[in-house]
């Protein structure tokens, strides 16, 4: 019996009919993929891209080069060094963080006291070169100036949960 | 002796010891901030506290002394409730700035607030708020911190002896201060931060710099000065971050002096990278063989009493061993360790070693000062007499200047004379040194740097056997040198040999044109006009006055840069050890004059440290002995000799500058701006 259910199958072609009429289903529902670039797809006010050095409304930098992250990295992504600048504030003379290194683990934005370095919503980032992802001090605040609309706004819905 | 029960643990102590002190005897940790074990006990932050069997409420462990019978409770209810409770009260007031503190990560408030306090803070109110003092060119105060534990004014009133620093006000307002603005007058004031146990007082020249988790520790000597305190050197990468001090009770302590803990900026600058050769008058960058090279065709066919060397005073001895093999090897006898000038006699181990030890200074009872001024040249021997002063019971005197010595004493005397009057008892100080049990002379290079040195070292001789201070249980006679390499040079031998030129004999040689080659091994106090047309060659590790005059400029390594011997003026051998590495081209010097002695035809029979630490042993086995004191046995030594009526004068005029690296540092020259000179002799119209 299973002899003629096959022979049967193979004789009316029912699968590929099955398979086509599913086709046809999917052409009248709404597309799941993106036009990516032009189109992108929603984010976490969690997610963790590129990292960003923000700064107060006054225009003053936030890092007050305790080192935390420094210290918190596990990929040891992240060079700081620091002196007292000239009004006696204790400020880094320099932030670096190999973007090549980076895992992206977020435990250097989980460390920061004053939320100084933050992981932004932006992932595209791809360069030509290495030596482009070696990230210093002017580049990360330049980010920060970028992104501190979103990021702050990432910042208050997270407030609840930290 | 009591016996008292600690945690169910019995325990047999000594009368006197304290709670605290039983606790730790048994491994017991209780939580303490003013307490400090070389301090005096105030009992004021009361996180010490511990349960007592019939005491009406927890006492305070440090200043509770052990009786027969005590039932003691550490770890009961009670006293982790008052514990949380002090430290709530300690945190109302303390800001929580851990983040830009830099006492943060060794921080006392901070590990015991983790260990012992309450996970959260129920004070709203506004903090005390404290204005900042200036405490000098070392020590940065951010006084909002404070949590009045006093430790810094019982330092610096106990230890230092400069009461520049006091509390003002009472309670919540209590500040402490130097009550009129000023510079603490200390060399020891680097200790202040170190006490402290938050982060209120802070090393100024290590503000922001680095975290302690991030630095590297080597434990090494300190060679600034001939004390041989004990030090750990932080690094990060290729950088002394900072030098601390490492507890050793036979030498400092743990204590440290400004210039050893703060000079190390000095590392960073003037220093040679890379061997010079002088050219129509000019040094020119050369590499090692062109350098090497040069030497080789200025000794060619000179003969070996035409040649010289001079050690300097932060030489190691290998240094020092391999020159004198290589100049022995070259003809030469004419070699000096004690480019100072000093004149004493070096045949007799004793005669030029601190035979007590510093911590022998704590069994003197009569103590004679010739020609020294030990504030200076030996601060941590001073802070040992200050200690054997505050236990009681001393009679200090000097001959020579009169000082602050932190301590009172009497000048009887200003110069050798004194001494003479001392050996045949005329002068009225016989008295008091005759009743004496275990009296001590404290001879400084003062004293040896004239020209009748041999006879000031045998009439001090003189004055230790009138009064008995050669004995099988003490020996009381004591030099105090002012140069780490000057000890370990002379146990090395580097000292003019048969026929050889001192020091005095080299310079004089030079200026009149019969030395030609002039090796000097970082030594920069000399006068170098003295050195006339010689060919000079400076191997060292700073720009300064050596490698100004010199021909050949051979890269060295300081202190911090070698694995190597220095041998205290105690006659203490104890190992440095590389932190980091020599910058550049520079290189350690004894393989520098190995290297030499290839090119020079003349190859010095060892190739690795191991080697030459073998032929040191054999050539003195005092130096396998590593920090141990080998005793020196007793003979006649200086010469007698008629002595000039002068008085001693002080070697070292600006104790923040005497060599090489602290010429170079930047914190040195604040000190120096701030604590010695001008500054000094200002007057408040001064402007």
């Amino acid at each position: 019996m299973a002899f003629l259910d096959r022979a049967a199958r193979s004789l009316f072609l029912t699968e590929l009919l099955g398979g086509m009429a599913l086709t046809l289903r999917y052409m009248f529902k709404p597309k799941v993929t993106l036009n990516y670039p032009y189109e992108k797809g929603p984010i976490s006010s969690r997610f963790r891209g590129e990292h960003v050095l923000r700064r107060y409304a006054s225009g003053e930098e936030r890092c007050i080069a305790c080192k935390l992250c420094e210290a918190v990295c596990p990929a040891l992504a992240i060079t700081i060094e620091a002196e007292p600048r000239d009004d006696g504030s204790r400020r880094t003379t320099r932030y670096d963080i190999d973007m090549t290194k980076c895992i992206y683990c977020g435990l250097c934005q989980e460390a920061c006291p004053v939320d100084a370095v933050v992981m932004g919503p932006n992932f595209e980032f791809s360069t030509e070169s290495r030596e482009e992802l070696f990230y210093n001090k002017q580049k990360l605040l330049a980010n920060g100036d970028r992104w501190e609309a979103e990021i702050a706004q990432n910042l208050a819905a997270e407030a609840p949960y930290r | 002796m009591p016996k008292l029960t600690i945690d169910g643990i019995e325990i047999e102590v000594e009368p006197g010891t304290s709670i605290l002190q039983a606790c730790e005897q048994l491994g017991i940790e209780i939580p303490r901030f003013c307490y400090h074990e070389r301090l005096s006990v105030p009992a004021n932050c009361r996180m010490c506290l511990v349960e007592m069997e019939r005491a009406p409420k927890p006492v305070a462990s440090c200043a509770m002394p052990c009786g027969d019978g005590m039932v003691v409770r550490t770890n009961s209810e009670t006293v982790l409730k008052a514990r949380k409770g002090v430290m709530e009260f300690l945190l109302i007031n303390h800001p929580l700035d851990c983040p830009i503190c830099d006492q943060g990560g060794e921080c006392d408030l901070q590990d015991q607030a983790m260990a012992y306090g309450f996970d959260r803070g129920r004070y709203g109110e506004n903090k005390r708020a404290v204005k900042d003092k200036y405490m000098g060119p070392v020590i940065k105060t951010i006084m909002t911190r404070c949590i009045h534990c006093t430790r810094c004014i019982r330092f610096i009133n106990e230890v230092a002896g400069v009461p520049d620093v006091g509390a003002v006000y009472r309670g919540e307002h209590m500040e402490i201060t130097t009550f009129v603005e000023k510079a603490i007058g200390s060399e020891l004031s680097g200790n202040l931060a170190d006490v402290c146990p938050v982060g209120a007082l802070t090393h100024k020249p290590y503000a922001f710099t680095a975290r302690p988790w991030e630095l590297r520790k080597t434990e090494t000597i300190d060679v600034l000065d001939a004390v041989g305190s004990n030090i750990r050197v932080d690094a990060r990468g290729p950088e002394v971050m900072r030098v601390l001090p490492r507890v050793n009770d036979d030498i400092n302590e743990e204590w440290l002096n400004d210039k050893s803990r703060y000079s190390y900026d000095g590392l960073k600058r003037q220093r040679l990278d890379r061997p010079y050769i002088r050219q129509n008058g000019k040094l020119v960058p050369a590499s090692w063989a062109e350098a090497f090279t040069a030497i080789a065709a200025r000794l060619k066919g000179l003969s070996g009493n035409r040649v010289a060397a001079i050690a300097g005073d932060l030489v190691d001895v290998e240094a020092q061993f391999a020159l004198k093999e290589l100049l022995s090897r070259l003809g030469s006898a004419n070699l000096d360790c004690r480019q100072d000038g000093a004149r004493f006699d070096t045949s007799v181990r004793a005669g030029y070693l601190f035979n007590s030890g510093i911590a022998g200074i704590e069994k003197a009872d009569v103590i004679l000062l010739v020609g020294t001024n030990p504030r200076w040249e030996g601060t941590l021997v001073n802070a040992r007499i200050r200690k054997r002063y505050m236990a009681g019971g001393v009679t200090i005197a000097s001959i020579g200047e009169q000082r602050d010595l932190t301590y009172p004493y009497s000048v009887i005397g200003t110069g050798p004379d004194t001494l003479q009057q001392l050996v045949d008892g005329s002068h009225p100080f016989s008295e008091t040194l005759r009743a004496a049990k275990n009296p001590m002379i404290i001879v400084g290079m003062g004293a040896f740097q004239r020209a009748d040195g041999l006879a000031v070292q045998a009439a001090a001789r003189l004055v230790g056997e009138v009064y008995g201070m050669f004995r099988d249980d003490w020996n009381g006679f004591n030099v105090l040198h002012t140069a780490a390499a000057r000890v370990g040079g002379i146990e090395a031998g580097f000292l003019p040999g048969e026929g050889g030129r001192d020091i005095h004999g080299i310079l004089d040689g030079a200026s009149k044109g019969e030395i030609d080659f002039v090796y000097l091994l970082g030594a920069d106090e000399i006068d170098m006009a003295k050195l006339g047309n010689a060919f000079v060659v400076y191997q060292g590790h700073h720009g300064d006055a050596g490698a100004h005059r010199a021909d050949v400029i051979l890269p060295g390594a300081a202190y911090t840069e070698k694995n190597a011997v220095y041998v205290n003026t105690e006659g203490r051998p104890q190992l440095a050890r590389l932190a980091v590495f020599p910058p550049g081209e520079a290189r350690e010097d004894w393989k520098i004059v190995r290297a030499l002695s290839e090119v020079l035809g003349t190859t010095l029979p060892f190739d690795t440290h191991g080697q030459l630490r073998q032929r040191l042993m054999a050539a003195n086995p005092i130096f396998g002995a590593v920090g141990e004191m080998t005793p020196a046995s007793w003979a006649p030594f200086g010469a007698q000799g008629p002595v000039d009526a002068a008085p001693f004068v002080t070697p070292i005029t600006n104790f923040y500058m005497t060599d090489p690296i602290s010429r170079a540092s930047v914190t040195m020259a604040n000190c120096t701006e701030a604590l010695v000179g001008p500054a000094q002799e200002r007057t408040g119209t001064h402007g």
